[in-house]
């Protein structure tokens, strides 16, 4: 009996162990080769510890793309649109729940509808939005296309809904209007869901690539996964150890968010998910 | 107190919402403003014009409607098939493989055997990280046909060269790799999840009446996760059925569009053939089968116990 629990344990630990290699090792890999010579990346049998040629690989890649003004451009494009997201979800995600106006429910089936539509049967048409409007290539059709998503609405209306509506009774008594009460007493309530929603939305739009790819054109507009993709196009020397730097910077971001934000990222992910 | 503030309190205890039923009050309608105006224009619009544009064709600026031609285009096209078949094929092996790969790491993370599960659970979280360009560019060099970490590694075991690029059933296999190590993990803590809320007591009083551990796993544990996979497999179906970035990137749709995906082929035919009306029947096609899945899925989770 004794013998067989520990059996099962060290199963279990083999298992967790190989699982934990198997998730991590690339991550392993990118920043060890990010480091190396390109004769190092494929040498038989393969360097697998890191060397000291990354500032080399850096300075090739600076030389050859504009890495920090896509790391800019990723930046300006994740951040104006999280912060409008969470904003106007919460704004909107507060009236869905909390008021009765006319024409609420047919407006509500019509986010969830969208929501649950795949984005690429928009792309054709917003490409052809984009051109009318001449925003082809700019700033943008990569920002305000994105600036609501009717998942935030969703999300932000099921957290509000179960904000106790006698604490905006009372407030309201104290003369409190509409707009003071959303901002100055819901909100305050709702910095998790926020955080959520913030995180949610930033990584969405962090890794965004097909829409970057349909309407930008030229290089000082790359976002850092487009740019990335533009490195290893088929008739190309593609050199491993530059494209690997170029995506350590793309995964520092995110990874220091992560770290940041560990709890609100969990719950992000999947609270506003899990729920029903 | 006004009397109008008396009126929405006494309201208030019959109902739910705090509205105001005697005065028009014009706030909820400024604060979706915002929203609806975004969302009205490059959201509902666009998904309307989508499904015009698959029944017209587009040159120049100019629609002229041409009635199913677009869909009989489609349907006669042996590429659109073929990316459909592709799809669907990595769509029934990489799910199943998935999740269950999914539950039994949930299950490790749920085990009060296993120390520094906080550290564990970060290590397999990590991959629902790394955005979909990034890691299918660090795959596309582990797994180098040449001098790959995994081609020199099955050369030491003497298995030799695997041609992962090159023939068309291993780029599926390495696409189905590349996508199970992305979303393992990130389906394990949605199933972890689902594992915390059942109570321990069910397993006592299992193994008081004599359950081994996998009899309990079978008997209590999946039936009660029942829930939580379906969700997970109706999220992941949705996710493989618009897989773009890693045939893109990692493959290319090669090789002679054996890895060629339905977005893949309607993304190439929008904006490399500029063919607007097919691409859209295309997309519509998609939609129509995501819609159709996800019904049957929701039907069977409402059909079983749960």
């Amino acid at each position: 009996m004794y013998q067989q629990k520990e059996f099962n344990k060290l199963m279990l630990y083999v298992f967790a162990l190989i699982g934990v290699t198997i998730s991590v090792f690339p991550f392993y890999w990118m920043f060890t080769a990010s480091t190396l010579q390109e004769s190092q990346i494929f040498k038989v049998p393969p360097t697998l510890v890191p060397s000291s040629n990354f500032a080399d690989n850096l300075a090739r890649l600076q030389d050859s793309w504009p890495i920090w003004r896509a790391l800019f451009n990723s930046l300006l494009v994740s951040g104006i649109t999280t912060v409008s997201t969470v904003f106007f979800s919460a704004l909107a995600g507060y009236a869905f729940a909390k008021y009765t106006f006319k024409g609420r429910e047919p407006l509500f089936y019509s986010v969830l509808l969208i929501m649950m539509v795949p984005t690429q049967i928009m792309l054709v048409p917003m490409f052809i939005i984009m051109m009318n409007l001449d925003w082809m290539d700019s700033y943008l059709a990569l920002i305000i296309p994105f600036l609501v998503t009717p998942f935030g609405v969703f999300l932000m209306r099921q957290q509000m809904i179960s904000f106790p509506n006698e604490l905006i009774e009372s407030a309201k008594m104290d003369g409190c209007r509409d707009f003071g009460i959303f901002f100055r007493i819901v909100l305050p309530t709702m910095k998790p869901a926020c955080a959520a929603l913030a995180i949610v939305t930033f990584m969405q739009q962090w890794g965004n690539f097909i829409w970057p790819l349909v309407v930008v054109s030229s290089k000082e507009m790359y976002t850092l996964p487009l740019l990335l993709s533009m490195m290893v196009q088929p008739g190309q020397i593609v050199q491993y150890g530059t494209v690997m730097v170029g995506s350590v910077i793309g995964l520092l971001p995110m990874l220091i968010l992560f770290l940041v934000f560990q709890k609100h990222f969990v719950s992000g992910v999947f609270g506003g998910s899990v729920k029903g | 107190m006004s009397r109008t503030n008396a009126f929405a309190l006494l309201k208030s205890k019959g109902k739910k919402s705090t509205k105001n039923k005697s005065v028009f009050n014009i706030s909820p309608y400024l604060f979706v403003a915002p929203f609806f105006l975004i969302f009205s224009v490059f959201m509902l619009y666009p998904v309307i014009y989508s499904l015009v544009l698959s029944f017209s064709e587009w040159r120049a600026g100019e629609t002229t409607f041409v009635g199913l031609a677009n869909y009989r285009q489609l349907f006669g096209d042996s590429i659109f098939w073929q990316s459909l078949r592709t799809t669907g094929l990595i769509l029934i092996v990489q799910v199943p493989v998935m999740l269950v790969l999914a539950t039994a790491m949930a299950s490790v993370l749920n085990s009060d055997m296993l120390k520094a599960r906080g550290l564990f659970r970060l290590g397999f979280f990590l991959p629902a990280l790394i955005d979909l360009v990034t890691y299918a560019l660090v795959f596309s060099l582990i797994f180098n046909e040449g001098y790959g970490l995994i081609n020199q590694g099955l050369s030491l075991l003497g298995i030799g060269a695997v041609p992962w690029f090159s023939d068309g059933t291993w780029a599926k296999i390495l696409i189905i790799i590349a996508v199970t190590w992305r979303w393992t993990g990130y389906n394990a803590i949605i199933i972890l999840s689902g594992l915390q809320t059942i109570p321990k007591e069910l397993y006592e009083s299992a193994s008081i009446d004599g359950a081994g551990t996998l009899t309990s796993f079978f008997k209590i544990t999946i039936p009660l996760l029942k829930p939580v996979l379906l969700f997970c497999g109706i999220l992941s179906t949705i996710g493989t059925l618009q897989l773009f970035a890693e045939p893109f990137v990692l493959t290319s749709g090669g090789p002679r569009g054996e890895t060629n995906t339905v977005i893949l082929y309607i993304y190439e035919k929008a904006f490399s053939s500029f063919n607007f009306g097919l691409a859209s029947a295309g997309a519509y096609v998609v939609t129509t089968i995501i819609a159709i899945l996800a019904y049957f899925q929701i039907r069977l989770s409402r059909g079983g116990e749960v």
